[in-house]
């Protein structure tokens, strides 16, 4: 009973962490948006990388995705749609601004 | 968790290998289904990207998006999957009774969601900026719309699943259906980490 109250403790504290991080993460991207600090393109980049590091925190606390434990299949299906997702969405706005950029000019 | 028994534990019976390697492949289906529909968002955020200076004349994000509201929505999606990961760890505790307020708690906070969401587009409407009225706001709704309705139905399944829980108690076939809704509803609160940076605040910038 000691024991099983112990890893209860322990995997909710897990998810108060990540819920942690991910407040802190979202509050950093709003606050920049609202106070306008750094320049329009470096406020965009931020944002960004301040959404793929939220990714991550969510797939390791939410999902418990880790290469330890998780199985092979299940990581290789999620890296197979990261490059699915890299080459169409990557490859639409590529094609598309392209398109743009050479019909305005 | 099934892994972990399975180590611990070597002395299973048949039924209960065949148990766990039928419950695995439930979730590995159901995780390919989560992968394809990450395509799916992937498109229509390339979709939004595109689309999203093309307002015809129309309101901008600037002038449709509120900071705060978008705020308090995220910080709902954000709570509800942190409850939602409270009633897992009871879950795998099987104790029923913390399961199902947790759940409870998690389709409130998903409902306070689900209704900002269908103020705001209601809103939107009533303004002249409905769906029909330009790409970007074509684009705006089919994104966020899809989401919106993914979130209705996460909260259809967890009142089904509450009902399960309630009815029949935390039998081996809804600890696995529990587990794979867990999977459905953190994945939505990725999607929406995508959604408020890539819609919303450069929305607002």
């Amino acid at each position: 009973m000691q024991t099983s109250t112990q890893t209860t403790d322990h995997m909710m504290r897990n998810y108060i962490i990540g819920f942690g991080l991910a407040l802190v993460l979202t509050a950093i991207a709003f606050a920049l948006t609202a106070t306008k600090a750094l320049g329009l393109t470096s406020t965009l980049v931020t944002i960004a990388v301040l959404a793929i590091i939220q990714v991550v925190v969510h797939l390791r606390y939410f999902l418990h995705i880790d290469f330890k434990s998780s199985p092979r299949e299940n990581i290789l299906a999620l890296a197979f749609t990261a490059v699915l997702i890299v080459i169409m969405a990557g490859g639409t706005l590529w094609i598309m601004f392209d398109l743009h950029y050479r019909m305005m000019n | 968790m099934s892994t972990q028994d399975a180590a611990g534990n070597p002395a299973m019976t048949i039924e209960e290998e065949v148990a766990e390697h039928s419950r695995d492949e439930r979730v590995f289906g159901f995780w390919m289904y989560l992968m394809s529909d990450a395509i799916i968002f992937a498109l229509l955020f390339a979709t939004y990207a595109v689309m999203s200076g093309r307002n015809a004349g129309g309101p901008t994000g600037h002038d449709l998006f509120k900071l705060t509201r978008t705020l308090i929505e995220t910080i709902f999606l954000l709570l509800s999957s942190t409850t939602f990961g409270f009633a897992s760890v009871f879950l795998k505790q099987e104790r029923l009774r913390p399961v199902l307020v947790w759940l409870v708690v998690t389709f409130l906070l998903g409902a306070g969601f689900v209704g900002m969401e269908t103020s705001e587009f209601h809103g939107m409407v009533m303004k002249d900026a409905g769906p029909d009225h330009s790409g970007f706001l074509s684009a705006f709704f089919t994104l966020v719309g899809t989401h919106g309705l993914h979130v209705s139905m996460g909260l259809c399944w967890i009142a089904i699943l509450s009902i399960q829980v309630l009815v029949r108690g935390l039998t081996p076939a809804v600890a696995s259906r529990l587990y794979r809704l867990g999977l459905f509803w953190h994945f939505l609160d990725i999607v929406w980490i995508g959604i408020f940076s890539v819609v919303y605040l450069p929305g607002v910038l």
